[in-house]
């Protein structure tokens, strides 16, 4: 039985820029481990030969015309409408680098 | 007026003078506005929007008459829009306080050619938050009840598109497909729901939960409707570079071949819903179509690779929601959302990519495999889509390992990429719907809906409606 411990959770969660409870990380650390656990079944299956499946469409490469059609772009008003936190029509962010 | 069940009625009505498009607006909303609250299959009604189109509609009849409909094929007909499908300037929540007051700047493709193809848009329907579930009960707006039985889920995670037509509040719903999510709640509320090939309609401007997976379909009344709006949907869009146009149809073929796949038919099946699905392959055979018995050996390992690689794509795309540019931040995701960003980040994290994703990309393979060589054999595969009828609100909510095995036979459609038709199949001895599949090779839509038509000309399972006043 595979077990994803508190501190497996915690770590996971701060990949995912996710704050937990700590009654949130007791429950995920239970429900996580016997979802990995029923995953961990797949070891069963012979892969050794068998390449990798991430798309079904077969298609590469796609591209299209290299031309800006104006009905087809946001205006920068509309491009900031999701949120009021904008300055002078650009999105405040927080500081990634210090003084 | 007595609604109408069908787009082909709603034309034939609106064509014959019968009611014009602002009745039947009225009559829908007026049946939302009566039960609605209790099913809670809208999140958004956008009544001055609909009474809008209506006279559009109006107008174009009595100006063109027939030929109106020969330029708009969907002209009349009212959508309701799974609220994962972007709108502009409407409320699009994907069901989950973090969109709470999202309102786009532009509108999906397949939402720009349902308007374009003349369908009016009544509203923005429920489900599971982020289309994450098979009950509608991760809802963060409340769960959606069966019309069935209220005491039942509807399925999901296109719970409210599903509840909403099975009430006859709009004529047709279009809902995601990324495990089941069209073809279950279809199922459980009696329904003929539409999962296309992978990359035969555009994704593009629709919330994103699994982008390998996720296919735009529709949930309808009849077969024949599915076909109407799967043709004005389809085909190329420069926004979406995974879409091809669809092929010509090689659909018409005399004998037909239906598998019956064995994997689907074992321990864990109701026993009503086996029989039920077996009685629809009867009915095919009785019309002239062989059936064989066919393997599909990886099948039991389907929910095991689908819970790697679709909440892997999972927290990658949600991943975009920092609160930033749009929607609120990371705190206001629900339990299932955190627990599939949670899980999907796990199998990516380094020292467990390799024993996870990548061991499900390669059984990934291993089941498309398993398909490619059965449709050697036959031309369509036959199985039910879940293995019990909707079940009791509450009865898995707490344990979610219990709810993802549930997806066990719709999964796999969605990790080959092929296209799945659920299609009512008969009720419960306690009364509850029941649907069965039928799934093709990739873009062999035109021989499901062949198959389909076929079978609802011999049943009439699919007009049954609910008594809502129960």
């Amino acid at each position: 039985m595979v077990k994803l411990t508190k501190a497996d959770v915690k770590h996971t969660a701060h990949l995912a820029k996710l704050k937990l409870s700590e009654s949130e990380l007791e429950k995920f650390s239970k429900q996580l481990s016997s979802i990995v656990d029923y995953i961990g079944e797949l070891n069963e299956v012979d892969t050794l030969k068998t390449e990798p499946t991430s798309q079904t469409t077969g298609l590469t490469d796609v591209l299209r015309e290299d031309k800006i059609e104006v009905e087809n772009c946001l205006t920068q008003e509309e491009s900031v409408s999701g949120t009021d936190n904008i300055h002078n029509n650009y999105f405040i962010v927080s500081r990634v680098l210090e003084k | 007026m007595e609604i109408p069940v069908s787009i082909k009625e709603v034309q034939a009505g609106l064509l014959n003078k019968k009611f014009d498009a602002t009745q039947l607006v009225n009559s829908y909303l007026e049946r939302i506005k009566k039960y609605d609250k209790e099913i809670n299959s809208f999140l958004t009604v956008t009544e001055e929007r609909a009474f809008s189109d209506a006279k559009k509609v109006d107008e174009e009849i009595s100006n063109k008459a027939e030929k109106a409909f020969s330029e708009k094929p969907l002209l009349g007909a009212v959508v309701a829009l799974k609220d994962l499908y972007l709108t502009k300037g409407i409320r699009t929540t994907a069901a989950s306080k973090v969109l709470t007051d999202y309102i786009p700047a532009y509108s999906s493709t397949v939402v720009k050619r349902l308007e374009e193809a003349g369908a009016i848009l009544i509203g923005k329907t429920n489900c599971d938050a982020w289309a994450h579930g098979a009950s509608g009960e991760n809802s963060d707006f409340g769960p959606t009840k069966n019309p069935w039985n209220k005491a039942c889920v509807p399925g999901g995670s296109s719970s409210g598109s599903a509840a909403s037509i099975a009430s006859s509040f709009a004529t047709f719903a279009m809902g995601t497909d990324t495990g089941g999510s069209i073809r279950q709640p279809s199922s459980f509320c009696n329904l003929v729901g539409l999962k296309p090939t992978y990359g035969a309609v555009s994704r593009y401007g629709v919330v994103a939960m699994a982008s390998s997976l996720d296919s735009m379909g529709c949930l309808t009344s009849t077969v024949t409707d599915a076909r109407k709006i799967f043709n004005v949907i389809k085909g190329r869009d420069e926004f979406d570079g995974t879409v091809k146009d669809f092929p010509k149809s090689n659909s018409g073929k005399k004998k037909i071949r239906i598998g019956i796949p064995k994997e689907y038919f074992t321990e864990g099946l109701d026993r009503e819903v086996e029989k039920l699905a077996l009685e629809a392959s009867h009915v095919l055979k009785k019309n002239g179509v062989e059936l064989v018995d066919v393997t599909l050996p990886h099948t039991k390992y389907a929910v095991a690779v689908y819970y790697i690689v679709q909440p892997a794509e999972v927290s990658s795309n949600l991943g975009r929601y920092d609160g930033v540019r749009f929607g609120n931040d990371r705190e206001a995701f629900g339990d299932e959302a955190k627990r599939r960003i949670m899980l999907g980040t796990y199998v990516l994290s380094s020292g467990y990519y390799d024993a996870y994703y990548l061991k499900a990309m390669k059984v990934r393979s291993k089941i498309i495999e398993d398909f490619e060589k059965a449709f050697e054999k036959v031309d369509v595969i036959l199985s039910p889509v879940s293995p019990t009828p909707a079940f009791k609100i509450g009865e898995k909510a707490n344990d979610p390992l219990k709810m993802y095995l549930a997806d066990i036979y719709t999964v796999a459609a969605n990790l080959a990429g092929i296209p799945g038709l659920s299609i009512p199949g008969g009720f419960t001895k306690n009364g509850l719907p029941v649907g069965f599949q039928l799934l093709g090779p990739r873009f062999s839509e035109d021989t499901l809906f062949d198959l389909g038509e076929k079978y609802q000309e011999e049943t009439d399972w699919h007009l049954k409606r609910p008594n809502l006043e129960k």
